[in-house]
């Protein structure tokens, strides 16, 4: 006689050989608080909360695929995927259509692309990669050349301008410097050169750039203009106090004051109607997910898991930390979506390859062992 | 970085490094939630405070246009107000829907759902997007009655611009259409975004673009309380806008519009300009369109047929077409030979009908030449000969610095458009000029021999209508120029104060009065005895006029034959002209494209519109093509 039920759960077992389920819990749960807050957001109809729901099948299923592949098949795409983004993002800079001032997009005829978003994965997986190739002998120089494949891309993405892509796919290949070894002295000397480089840096910013950074330090300068999003958000956020107004009576978000309220500033939306109280749960689960993806990170076998594992999970860390910082006017706008809140498709793509891929590294660590 | 690896210790290294991660991620989250502590609890009181006054919602209130007329209050430019029935996209769930239910009670066309799909494109999702405007009264009942059954959908009174005599002066004046994201841009650079809340329309060419600031009037807001529910419940205080600065221009409408008839269904453009003020009587560029079309967002029908149209209606050929100005051009040339001293009135030259330079023959129109020619006769008959030869004894440079300081080859800067960049520059050529423009080291050098037909109007020549009128008009005004503009005085709605757009000449010439009276003579010769004469035979003033002729191709010497000719490769005809000659009130350049000879298709133009300016007198139709001067022209 056939054994259906245990043929089902052999199946069953199969199928999920590969999820992380703390790592998966944790999203999930984020996850579900951003469909809500989308919901609130957008409240007419639920289109958007539907399309979200979407973008987020999409990306699990993609993350169900990249949990299979082995980190020595992840380490192979390292270089393809690297140089496809190069060439995309100076393929953007010769003839990218320029929309808003900012030169972000390759037309494919049928559709538009955002090569930069490319490179906060393949950043990572090169940078990994060169150092587990380097990994026996690794020289001062290695560091150099490590800089470089760093610098080129992020520069490209700078000059976009997308100041905010530029920094994630520049953190993301910190990252993985600073946990290949990067000698502390280093660290320390680029903290003091850049701080004396900071007028400089200043005059290379576009006139946008500097107007979003003083109306920082004062946003009233220009209540009507680009501080508008600033003081909007952090009345959003502090009227909210302690317990929040409530689920779905946010007044701040219901009429209409806070702008990009379903992405850039859904954190706002979610502030003002949980309160301090919401922001801790949310603060926890961020918080958590880090946390796995370090224990992840810790417990890989090789060099090239590590540094990739870990900087993926710091990589999440800043795209919180940013887009939190921004909405709450401690950071200058920079465009970040809240990972795994914010409404939109590639974001939620970008992020469960991420999550994929340190499923991968976990779950995989024991065949390497044996 | 030892030079052995110890794979231990680089584990214990990475993990450290981990821990640092970690400890300081917990210390980034701890300043995010010392930042929420701040604003949710310590300042909670003072954002509570902050959030319930949003709730009074500044909106803003939309000035009207100001008006244009013309120089005799004819209107050219006004407001009307009609209903517009609008969506806001935000608040109705699903739009087909929505959509499909109005049909049924009020028309509602394809063309308007191709519109509204348009605007919502371009537009916020929270601004209402008209689905249809210009509600008749009966329509307006209709959907007051079922207003019920729309929520988000409602019916406003909008002001649509209105140019009453349609296509009549439409280069001249502009339109106006939704701003787009390339017009925000310039708002922000003016620094004028607070003056365009609340606006969905803005200049896109003309005067309608160059006067935006002043045309546009001062946004008022009103102080509106509204619910939870964003319904707004009672006005709180209301500042009015200010209406924006009416125009009155230099541009006579009926001389505009008897222009444009003269033209006939002919491709070309006029420039009429009152040398004393620099001011503008006309500026025709046809064939032109019809800048209602533009008002509620041209459909993309007509935007195709504008754009692709083979004769180009859209564009202002006027400002932007550049041409060879050919034998218009020689009067200049023998002004600039008398003031640098390379010519007396009396000095002539015996014309074989060709001139050799090098081993190039450079050819004249008449065979077997025009015999003894002084200066004079060079104009009133329009001798090639005559003109090679003083290209050569001038030089490019010194020709080029003169005809630079009539204003050829530079923008005006006439006041259409956005900014000066919007006219072209034509092509003053010089020396320096060919080095700047091509690439190649032998292609840089200028060579001697493209000089001499530099001296009848061709070769590289190139200029714009209006700067062929300004440099018409600065000899008839000896040597005194003016910028050209359209614009007469600004009024100023708040004060009702008149501001004159200055009319200060730019430059004096310093023109010796003997030599630009040579010139004038010589000008009165072409329309009494020259090419002229049969376009002004009968005229009861004397008017100076120069007929050109500027090849479209070179027929590598084979002798032109008008009917053998494709009509687009036919020649430009060229005429430029000012009346009264002693005490000039108009001066004029015209340019027929494909016309075949000034005198043939350009030169009856320029009568008619100077009987009209002059003698009040209308024009049966369209200018007659006067055949017989071309057997002339070419004898």
């Amino acid at each position: 006689m056939i054994d259906v039920v245990g043929t089902l759960r052999r199946g069953w077992q199969q199928l999920i050989a590969h999820i992380d389920f703390p790592l998966f819990c944790i999203t999930l749960a984020i996850m579900a608080i951003g469909l809500a807050t989308v919901h609130s957001a957008t409240f007419d109809g639920n289109q958007r909360v539907l399309s979200q729901a979407g973008n987020m099948g999409v990306a699990m299923i993609i993350m169900w695929f990249v949990s299979r592949l082995p980190p020595q098949k992840l380490m192979s795409f390292a270089i393809p995927l690297y140089v496809l983004g190069l060439v995309l993002l100076v393929a953007v800079f010769l003839f990218g259509i320029k929309i808003n001032g900012a030169r972000r997009w390759l037309s494919l005829g049928f559709t538009r692309i955002q090569p930069s978003e490319i490179m906060k994965i393949a950043m990572p997986l090169m940078l990994a990669w060169y150092f587990q190739k380097y990994e026996a002998t690794l020289r001062f120089k290695h560091y150099v050349v490590a800089a470089l494949l760093l610098i080129v891309p992020f520069a490209l993405i700078a000059k976009q301008p997308d100041l905010g892509t530029a920094l994630l796919v520049g953190a993301a290949g910190f990252y993985v410097i600073f946990f290949a070894g990067l000698p502390w002295k280093i660290i320390i000397g680029m903290i003091v050169v850049g701080a004396s480089a900071a007028p400089f840096i200043w005059g290379m910013l576009h006139d946008y750039q500097q107007k979003r950074i003083l109306t920082l330090i004062d946003p009233t300068t220009d209540p009507l203009g680009s501080g508008y999003h600033i003081i909007q958000a952090t009345i959003a956020i502090g009227s909210g106090g302690a317990i929040g107004k409530g689920y779905l009576n946010g007044t701040q978000t219901h009429l209409e004051f806070i702008p990009e309220k379903h992405t850039d500033f859904i954190f706002a939306v979610f502030s003002e109607e949980w309160g301090l109280m919401g922001n801790l749960v949310l603060l926890f689960l961020y918080t958590m997910l880090i946390g796995r993806g370090l224990m992840i990170a810790s417990a890989a076998p090789t060099l090239f898991s590590r540094l990739l594992a870990g900087a993926i999970t710091l990589g999440f860390f800043t795209y919180a930390f940013i887009n939190m910082g921004m909405v709450s006017g401690i950071l200058p706008v920079v465009g970040v979506p809240l990972p795994f809140m914010s409404y939109g498709g590639t974001a939620l793509v970008t992020l469960f390859l991420g999550i994929g891929m340190l499923m991968s590294i976990h779950t995989h660590r024991m065949l390497v062992k044996k | 970085m030892g030079d052995f690896h110890n794979p231990e210790a680089d584990l214990d290294r990475f993990r450290f490094r981990s821990g640092f991660a970690a400890i300081a991620v917990l210390l980034a989250f701890s300043l995010l939630l010392g930042r929420f502590v701040w604003l949710q609890v310590i300042q909670h009181d003072f954002y509570q405070t902050r959030a319930e006054d949003n709730r009074i919602a500044l909106i803003p209130i939309v000035p009207n246009r100001g008006v244009i007329t013309d120089r005799n209050g004819t209107v050219l430019a006004r407001n009307y107000s009609a209903f517009t029935l609008e969506i806001t996209p935000s608040r109705v769930p699903d739009l087909e829907v929505a959509i499909d239910e109005l049909a049924a009670i009020i028309d509602i066309q394809p063309k308007d759902r191709k519109r509204f799909k348009r605007l919502m494109d371009e537009a916020k999702n929270f601004e209402s997007i008209p689905i249809r405007t210009r509600l008749t009264d009966a329509e307006v009942a209709k959907f007051a009655a079922q207003r019920y059954r729309f929520p988000g959908i409602e019916v406003k009174a909008r002001l649509f611009r209105q140019y009453p005599l349609g296509t009549v002066a439409s280069h001249a004046i502009g339109y106006i259409g939704r701003i787009t994201d390339r017009d925000l841009k310039w708002i922000e650079e003016a620094e004028q975004q607070a003056m365009f809340k609340g606006t969905d329309h803005i200049g896109k060419t003309g005067l309608e673009q160059h006067y935006e600031f002043e045309l546009h009037g001062q946004t008022g807001y009103e102080e509106v309380e509204i619910d939870a529910g964003g319904h707004a419940l009672r006005s709180l205080k209301r500042i009015p806008p200010v209406s924006g600065n009416n125009l009155a221009l230099t541009l006579d409408a009926k001389l505009q519009e008897i222009t444009e008839q003269a033209f006939g269904d002919r491709k070309g453009s006029l420039v009429a300009i009152e040398p004393s003020t620099g001011g503008i009587l006309a500026l025709v560029s046809n064939p032109t369109y019809d800048p209602n079309l533009f008002v509620d967002g041209i459909t993309p029908d007509n935007w195709k047929e504008l754009n692709e149209h083979p004769s180009k209606p859209m564009v202002n050929r006027a400002i932007n077409g550049a041409y060879p100005p050919g034998s218009t051009f020689k009067p200049f040339m023998a002004l600039a030979a008398l003031e640098m001293g390379k010519r007396t009135p009396s000095q002539a030259i015996s014309d074989p009908g060709f001139y050799n330079f090098g081993n190039h023959q450079f050819r004249d129109d008449k065979k077997g030449g025009h015999g003894i020619v002084d200066m004079y006769k060079s104009i009133v008959h329009s001798c090639d000969t005559y003109y090679y030869m003083l290209a050569n004894d001038m030089g490019i440079d010194n020709i080029a610095k003169f005809m630079g300081q009539l204003g050829l080859g530079q923008r005006t800067g006439v006041d259409l458009g956005k900014d000066e960049y919007g006219e072209s520059k034509g092509v003053l050529p010089s020396q320096e000029w060919k080095r700047q423009r091509f690439k190649k080291p032998e292609q840089q050098k200028w060579y001697a021999g493209e000089t001499i037909s530099i001296g009848i109007g061709q070769g590289y020549n190139a200029y714009t209508p209006i700067q062929l009128a300004q440099a018409t008009a600065t000899i008839a005004n000896n040597g005194v120029m003016f910028r050209p503009h359209i614009v007469h005085h600004i009024i100023d709605t708040k004060t009702g104060q008149k501001r004159l757009i200055e009319r200060q000449p730019i430059r004096d010439l310093n023109l010796r009065p003997e030599n630009v009276e040579v010139i004038r003579r010589a000008m009165v010769g072409v329309n009494k005895e020259g090419t002229g004469a049969r376009a002004f035979a009968g005229a009861p003033y004397e008017a100076a006029g120069k007929t050109g002729t500027a090849q479209v191709f070179s027929l590598k010497g084979a002798q032109y034959k008008e009917g053998g000719v494709k009509k687009e490769l036919r020649d430009h005809a060229l005429f430029i002209a000012f009346a009264p000659a002693n005490n000039p009130k108009i001066a004029l350049a015209v340019l027929v494209e494909n016309g075949g000879f000034g005198a043939q298709s350009a030169a009856p133009i320029a009568r008619m519109v100077i009987d009209y300016y002059l003698l009040g007198k209308l024009p049966a139709g369209a200018a007659p093509e006067d055949s017989a001067a071309v057997e002339e022209e070419v004898e």
